[in-house]
């Protein structure tokens, strides 16, 4: 469904990406929005700022991550040579500081003290705790009673670091509604507070900030690509959830219209409703949290429960601007189930020395599926969202194994 | 046009010198046929207004009372059809006008065109929109306001001026001023810029000002008068139904307390 030729010049004034996106939230939240987009735009282009953020990025976080050359992969596949973007080897194990670091900057810059989020497995909430340690900010992050249970681990490494974790008891008690109640605290806080949002979903200008600050993973692959092989891949691969990875991969790709993308979603225990958190292979056009996308709902409009064996892709919408690409055709979205996943992760443990987060284990897992078709001659990129570490005891629990 | 039924309800209480009460009720909580009864009980107690929450997932809006009254109504798998159904059923009685407060998420997905005609069938008066900001519902609000249904429009405390005068062209029947930053649920005191709040806004526009957010208390009402014309109550009635999920035998008594609570509330808002 070709609609419109993808650019990279969006969103416009009113968020919209293509068709998606703008503004649907409570009008006690809009002057903050508006607040937000200007201070956003005058930070993006103040080199002041850029240079800070950069210079965080390098020292703090340790970038750039490497580009690295899964040769045992490569020959498994038997095709393309496949290269891991290596954002596990960041500092807390996943790509999601690089957007805390530039947001707790951007809260210092508005001058708040006080800071918000939401976080599904974990990973957002310890990258958000580890930002505003560093910069002395209050921290507050929601997170699913079930979500703490299966993550105690993660839940310790934020209280550590002084972030106060709040327990959502409400709805499905999972990321979503870990984000409506950070949502309603920011309704009654957002005189004092920023709400650090953990993905390219909200609405504007969050998928915009987001996806912008991800974006340095795009642009180190792109110029990493350049300087190796003196020309750019033939495909990208990332996982969506959300959508922040793949968006920060994807990007700075969209107008190299020689790079074949794809998002690939998970696809859980079926294609049932319910089974699965594959959002724009399944889902309809709709509005979840504040933004015009593609969603999981029933014919009401009421939000569907949805499953992924990596509790970070469990999210029943998608970023605005997949769903711009997914329907200009830009990007081609597949989805790999949990089973794929699970054996993907033990094959790039034992291949590669290099545990894969689940979410990640997607990515590498539809690879493998059609590196073997390309020529040896291709390059194919994946980007390694995050480390494994965080899902050991999930994995164990599922080959039936003790710790 | 004909002024509308809550343009209406609004000139005669101001031609009488009194301020609207509009209790709030989760549609379906504890299922539709109390949400009936209830609807025809606070016509009969001369309740001005009533709002009608349409139950949502995911609503970022609301506080802890009202999110759970929607998660006990989806629970039993309450649908807009059968919403709409069970208030077009009750065209005959003698109830107040109904204002909706539905989700865009809903109203988009059922489908913008056939949510309103279904919302006009079943008598409902006026829609509340609250994550759909006025300045940006411009032409959903023409088409409300083209079916013969007001479109009601939100103001916050941190609702810069410059955005009043944008909202206020997608607005009619009346202004709801959210008188707390934050979500829906009781508070103990309303705010001291409230007052400033609503005398600006009342220089601003011709439409009634309906105070909501926090207001559980008829010694609360009698504050506003003079300054605002109408008053919401939610929280404070949505969780004395929430013993009826476990208990249905109060249902009777339930109706009782809430009727007189409705009643108080009706005589501070029509003392003159």
């Amino acid at each position: 469904m070709t609609t419109t030729h993808a650019t990279a010049s969006v969103p416009d004034a009113e968020g919209r990406f293509g068709e998606f996106g703008r503004r649907f939230v409570p009008e006690t939240l809009m002057q903050a929005l508006e607040e937000l987009t200007r201070e956003y735009q005058l930070a993006k282009n103040d080199i002041l700022f850029q240079t800070e953020l950069a210079g965080y990025l390098r020292h703090f976080v340790g970038r750039p991550s490497p580009l690295y050359f899964a040769e045992r992969l490569t020959e498994k596949a038997g095709g393309a040579r496949i290269y891991l973007k290596r954002e596990d080897l960041n500092h807390t194990g996943a790509h999601k500081i690089n957007n805390t670091i530039g947001q707790a900057l951007l809260t210092m810059r508005m001058g708040k003290k006080r800071v918000i989020a939401e976080t599904g497995a974990g990973q957002h909430g310890v990258a958000t705790a580890t930002a505003c340690a560093r910069f002395g900010l209050d921290c507050i992050v929601y997170m699913g009673e079930e979500d703490i249970r299966r993550q105690k681990m993660n839940v310790f490494n934020m209280k550590m670091m002084g972030a106060e974790v709040r327990p959502v008891t409400t709805g499905s008690r999972t990321l979503r509604d870990a984000i409506n109640e950070a949502m309603r605290d920011w309704m009654g806080s957002v005189a004092t507070t920023h709400y650090i949002i953990g993905s390219v979903v909200g609405p504007h200008p969050f998928p915009m900030i987001v996806r912008d600050f991800q974006s340095v993973i795009g642009r180190e692959t792109r110029q990493q690509c350049l300087d190796e092989f003196g020309r750019l891949p033939d495909e990208v691969i990332a996982c969506v959830g959300g959508g922040s990875n793949s968006a920060g991969m994807f990007y700075p790709f969209i107008e190299d219209e020689s790079v074949k993308l794809t998002g690939v979603e998970p696809g859980g225990r079926s294609s049932k409703p319910g089974d699965h958190a594959s959002t724009l292979t399944f889902g309809q056009k709709g509005v979840l949290h504040g933004s015009y996308s593609y969603v999981l709902q029933d014919a009401d409009g009421q939000t569907l429960d949805v499953h992924s064996i990596s509790a970070g892709l469990d999210y029943p919408g998608v970023g605005p601007e997949h769903s711009y690409w997914k329907d200009s055709g830009r990007v081609e979205y597949v989805a790999i189930d949990d089973n794929q996943a699970l054996e993907t992760f033990q094959l790039t443990a034992k291949l590669e020395g290099i545990l894969p987060a689940l979410e990640s284990s997607h990515a590498v897992a539809r690879a493998l599926q059609t590196a073997g078709s390309r020529s040896p001659n291709d390059i194919v990129v994946i980007c390694l969202s995050g480390r494994g570490d965080k899902d050991v005891q999930e994995v164990a629990r599922l080959l039936g194994k003790e710790i | 046009m004909n002024p509308s039924p809550i343009a209406q309800r609004f000139d005669q209480l101001k031609a009488s010198g009194k301020m609207a009460f509009m209790p709030f009720l989760t549609a379906g909580d504890p299922d539709l046929e109390m949400t009936k009864e209830l609807l025809v009980d606070w016509g009969r107690r001369g309740v001005d207004l009533v709002e009608i929450g349409f139950p949502y997932s995911d609503p970022i809006a609301d506080g802890a009372v009202i999110q759970a009254s929607y998660t006990r109504a989806l629970a039993k798998k309450i649908t807009i059809d059968q919403i709409f159904t069970a208030l077009g059923e009750l065209s005959g009685e003698n109830i107040p006008p109904l204002v909706g407060m539905v989700s865009y998420s809903l109203i988009f997905r059922y489908g913008t065109d056939h949510f309103i005609t279904g919302a006009k069938n079943a008598g409902i008066s006026g829609l509340i929109v609250p994550d759909f900001p006025g300045d940006e519902a411009g032409a959903f609000a023409k088409q409300v306001q083209n079916a013969g249904i007001d479109s009601i429009q939100l103001v916050a405390p941190t609702t810069p001026a410059g955005r009043v005068q944008k909202i206020l062209q997608s607005a009619s029947g009346f202004l709801y001023c959210i008188s707390v930053a934050g979500t829906t649920g009781v508070r103990q005191e309303l705010p001291e810029e409230l007052s400033q709040q609503l005398e600006q806004l009342q220089s601003q526009t011709a439409l009634p000002l309906a105070v909501g957010f926090g207001i559980s208390r008829s010694e609360q009402a009698a504050v506003l008068r003079g300054k605002a014309q109408g008053v919401i109550v939610g929280s404070a009635i949505v969780r004395q139904l929430e013993c009826l999920d476990e208990d249905p035998t109060r249902r009777a008594a339930v109706v009782a307390e809430l009727g007189r609570f409705v009643d108080e509330m009706v005589q501070a808002t029509h003392q003159s």
